[in-house]
C-alpha cells in the first residue's frame, strides 16, 4: 500500500517558486488501476517520480507498505525501488547496445541473480510477452510496440507491487499502444498496482481510479472526492 | 551486483566503442611496453657490468698505493702517498697463505720498435702471477720463466693488435724488440679478448716487474693485485695486510683496497637507480594514459546519462553506479597492460635476437610496478568522472540533461 501524506515539492525557476504539488494526499491500495491526468506542467511527472521515489517531497511524506520513506538514505530508497517499483517510460529506456534478453536482465543484474537465473527469468518472461524469437535483437531492430513490450518485461521481472507507467502509448501507433495498455491491463487484473500518467483521454479513462492533477492540487475526478 | 557483473557490463561498453577503447588501450599499453622495454636495458647494463667484472677474476683484492683514494669518488689512476709501495713490500706478503696469487703492477707507456716500425704501447710490470690472476692466456709462446719473479728477464708479451701492427703475418716469437733503452725478446702473444675493465688487451705488453723498474725507473708499485683462496675472510686478510705493511712503513697505515665485491656493489647500487630512474621516466606515459582514461569516461557519462538514470530508477545504489565506471576503467587499464606487457616482450626478444651479447632482461620489480602504476592510474583518473555519474540526480539524467 501506497499512502502520500501533506505532500508538497516546489521548483525554483528563476525568481519565481512553482508549485509541482501542492499539500497532496493519497492512497493507493494493492490492485489499484489509476490514471493521472492534466495539463503539461502540472505536477503529473512530479507526483510519479515521488510515489517512484526518484525525488523527494519538500514537506509531508511518502509511505509505501507502512514505511516511511522520505527520510531514508538514498541508498534505501533505491533499494526499495529495485525490489518494489516499477518504471514504464515514453521513450522505453532501453540500453542500445544490449540486447532485449539483456535488457531485460539489467534489473536481475542488480539484485544480485547469477547469469543463468536471469537468462532464464528473463527469456520466460519475454515468452509471456510474446517477444522470445526478440529476445537476441537489439532495440534498434525492434518496432516501437516491441520496444514498449520489452519495457514492460524489465519493469515486470523484479515481481513489482507497483507499475508506475509515464505516457506509455505517447510513442506509439494507435494500435500498439492499445496493445501495450491491454498488457498492462491484464498485468493490474493479475494483482499488480498499476499508475499511468497521461495526457491521452482514451487511456485515463480506462483506469477505474481517474486523478486530475492542475497546479500541483490533486482531485480524483469520477469519483469527486477531494484530495487537497 | 556481483563482481562480474561489473566487468560483463563493462565488456558491453567496451565492445559497443571499440576505436575508442582500443585507442585507451593503446595508450596504456605504449606506457607499459616503455617501463618494461627501458628498464630491461637498465637490467641489461648491469648485467653487463657485473660480467665484466667476474671477467676481472673471483676473489679479487687490489692494494692501492696511499690514503686517499678511500675518501670517495673514483680512485685516482696513480696512489697520491709520499711513501711508495714497492716489490719488496709484495715480498713481505707473499707468506700469507690466504693469498693464492699476487702480482704487483707497474704501469708506464713505452715507445716499442720492431726494425723500422714503433708503437707507443701501455706497458705492465707484472710478476708471472698476473696470468691466473686476470685469466689471461696465449695463443702463441710462453709466459715469463720463474725467474722473471725476482729479476729482470728480458722478455715480453704482447697483445694481438701490435703483433699485427709490428710484425704483420710474420711470427714473432724469439724476436727482440726495444723498450726505450731495453731489448726484449717476444716469447708470447696474448689470446684476443677485447677490452676488459677500460683496458685494451689486443694494444698492450706486459714485461717482468722488475724490467719495468728498469724501463720505467721507479720502484713505486701502481697496484698489487691478489687473488685470495676460496672462502677466505677478506675483512681479516686486509687487517694483516695492512698490518704487515705499516711495520714495513714505519707504522703508517698508508694503502687503500678495493674488492671485487665492493666495485660490483657499487656498480650495481649506480645501475639499479638508474633503471628506476629510467623506468619512473617511463611511467610518466602511464600518467598521460590515465588523464586520456578520465577524458574518455567523462564523455562516457556525459553521453550516457540516460543509461545513468535508468539504472538508477531500477534500483541501482549510487555505489553500483560507481563501480560500474570504475570497472570500465580497470578493464582498459588490464588490457592495456595486458597488450604492453606482449608488446614490452616482444620488443626485448627481437633485441636480443639482434643483439645477443647485451644481456637485457626486465626486472620483476619494474614489470609489478608497470601493471599496478596502469591499474592504479586507471582507478584514480576515473573515480573524478565515476564519482560524477554516481552522483546524477536520475529524473534530471532519464531527460538526457545534468553535468
Amino acid at each position: 500500500m501506497i499512502k502520500l501524506e501533506q505532500v508538497t515539492k516546489t521548483y525554483q525557476l528563476g525568481e519565481h517558486p512553482l508549485v509541482a504539488l501542492d499539500n497532496v494526499n493519497l492512497n493507493i491500495t494493492n490492485g489499484d488501476y489509476l490514471s493521472v491526468m492534466g495539463p503539461s506542467g502540472s505536477g503529473k511527472s512530479t507526483l510519479l517520480n515521488m510515489i517512484g521515489l526518484l525525488d523527494r517531497p519538500d514537506s509531508g511524506d511518502v509511505i509505501i507498505d507502512q514505511q516511511s520513506t522520505t527520510q531514508l538514505e538514498e541508498e534505501s530508497r533505491a533499494i526499495i525501488r529495485r525490489k518494489k517499483i516499477g518504471f514504464i517510460f515514453q521513450s522505453f529506456q532501453l540500453i542500445q547496445r544490449l540486447t532485449a534478453v539483456e535488457n531485460v536482465e539489467v534489473p536481475l543484474m542488480l539484485g544480485g541473480y547469477s547469469a543463468n537465473q536471469r537468462r532464464e527469468k528473463a527469456l520466460n518472461i519475454l515468452r509471456k510477452l510474446d517477444l522470445e524469437n526478440r529476445a537476441s535483437h537489439l532495440p534498434k531492430q525492434l518496432s516501437g510496440g516491441q520496444l514498449q513490450r520489452v519495457a514492460i518485461a524489465r519493469s515486470l521481472i523484479m515481481e513489482p507491487s507497483i507499475l508506475l507507467a509515464d505516457e506509455p502509448t505517447g510513442n506509439l501507433d494507435s494500435k500498439s499502444g492499445q496493445e501495450v495498455i491491454e498488457l498492462l491491463e491484464s498485468v493490474n487484473q493479475s494483482g499488480l498496482t498499476l499508475l499511468v500518467v497521461t495526457h491521452d483521454l482514451q487511456l485515463g479513462s480506462r483506469a477505474p481510479r481517474k486523478l486530475q492533477i492542475v497546479d500541483g492540487k490533486l482531485t480524483e475526478v469520477e469519483q469527486h472526492r477531494a484530495f487537497s | 551486483m556481483h563482481f562480474l557483473d561489473y566487468w560483463s557490463f563493462s565488456l558491453s561498453v567496451f565492445l559497443r566503442h571499440r576505436t575508442r577503447s582500443l585507442l585507451i588501450i593503446l595508450a596504456v599499453a605504449v606506457g607499459v611496453a616503455a617501463v618494461i622495454v627501458l628498464t630491461s636495458f637498465g637490467e641489461g647494463a648491469r648485467r653487463f657490468v657485473e660480467h665484466e667484472f667476474s671477467s676481472l677474476g673471483s676473489n679479487l683484492l687490489i692494494i692501492l698505493p696511499g690514503k686517499k683514494e678511500t675518501q670517495g669518488g673514483a680512485p685516482p689512476i696513480y696512489g697520491t702517498t709520499p711513501r711508495e709501495l714497492t716489490i719488496e713490500d709484495v715480498e713481505a706478503l707473499e707468506h700469507i697463505s690466504s693469498i693464492q696469487y699476487i702480482a704487483p703492477i707497474i704501469a708506464g707507456t713505452s715507445l716499442i720498435s720492431y726494425r723500422n716500425k714503433s708503437r707507443e704501447v701501455i706497458t705492465l710490470g707484472a710478476t708471472p702471477d698476473i696470468f691466473p690472476i686476470r685469466q689471461l692466456t696465449l695463443q702463441s709462446g710462453r709466459i715469463f720463466p720463474p725467474a722473471a719473479k725476482t729479476q729482470h728477464v728480458p722478455v715480453m708479451i704482447i697483445g694481438s693488435k701490435i703483433k699485427q701492427e709490428l710484425f704483420g703475418s710474420h711470427n714473432p716469437i724469439g724476436e727482440w724488440v726495444k723498450a726505450g733503452d731495453f731489448r726484449f725478446r717476444i716469447s708470447g702473444v696474448l689470446t684476443e679478448r677485447g677490452e676488459s675493465m677500460g683496458l685494451d688487451l689486443r694494444d698492450m705488453a706486459i714485461i717482468p716487474v722488475r724490467s719495468a723498474e728498469m724501463l720505467f725507473d721507479t720502484s713505486g708499485l701502481f697496484r698489487v693485485l691478489i687473488e685470495t683462496n676460496q672462502n677466505q675472510n677478506q675483512v681479516y686478510l686486509e687487517q694483516r695486510i695492512r698490518k704487515i705493511i705499516a711495520e714495513r712503513h714505519e707504522g703508517e697505515d698508508d694503502i687503500s683496497f678495493i674488492s671485487q665485491d665492493s666495485i660490483l656493489t657499487a656498480f650495481n647500487s649506480i645501475l639499479i637507480m638508474v633503471t628506476i630512474v629510467v623506468g619512473a621516466i617511463a611511467a610518466i606515459s602511464l600518467v598521460v594514459a590515465g588523464v586520456l582514461i578520465m577524458n574518455v569516461l567523462f564523455i562516457s557519462v556525459a553521453q550516457r546519462k540516460q543509461e545513468i538514470g535508468l539504472l538508477k530508477a531500477l534500483g541501482a545504489t549510487r555505489v553500483e553506479v560507481r563501480n560500474i565506471f570504475l570497472a570500465e576503467a580497470i578493464t582498459m587499464s588490464s588490457l592495456g597492460s595486458l597488450a604492453g606487457i606482449v608488446i614490452g616482450y616482444t620488443a626485448q626478444q627481437l633485441f636480443i635476437y639482434y643483439w645477443p651479447q647485451f644481456p637485457i632482461a626486465t626486472p620483476w620489480w619494474a614489470l609489478l610496478s608497470a601493471i599496478a602504476t596502469a591499474l592504479t592510474m586507471g582507478v584514480l583518473f576515473s573515480w573524478l568522472p565515476a564519482s560524477k555519474a554516481a552522483k546524477l540526480d536520475p529524473i534530471i539524467a532519464l531527460r538526457g540533461k545534468g553535468i
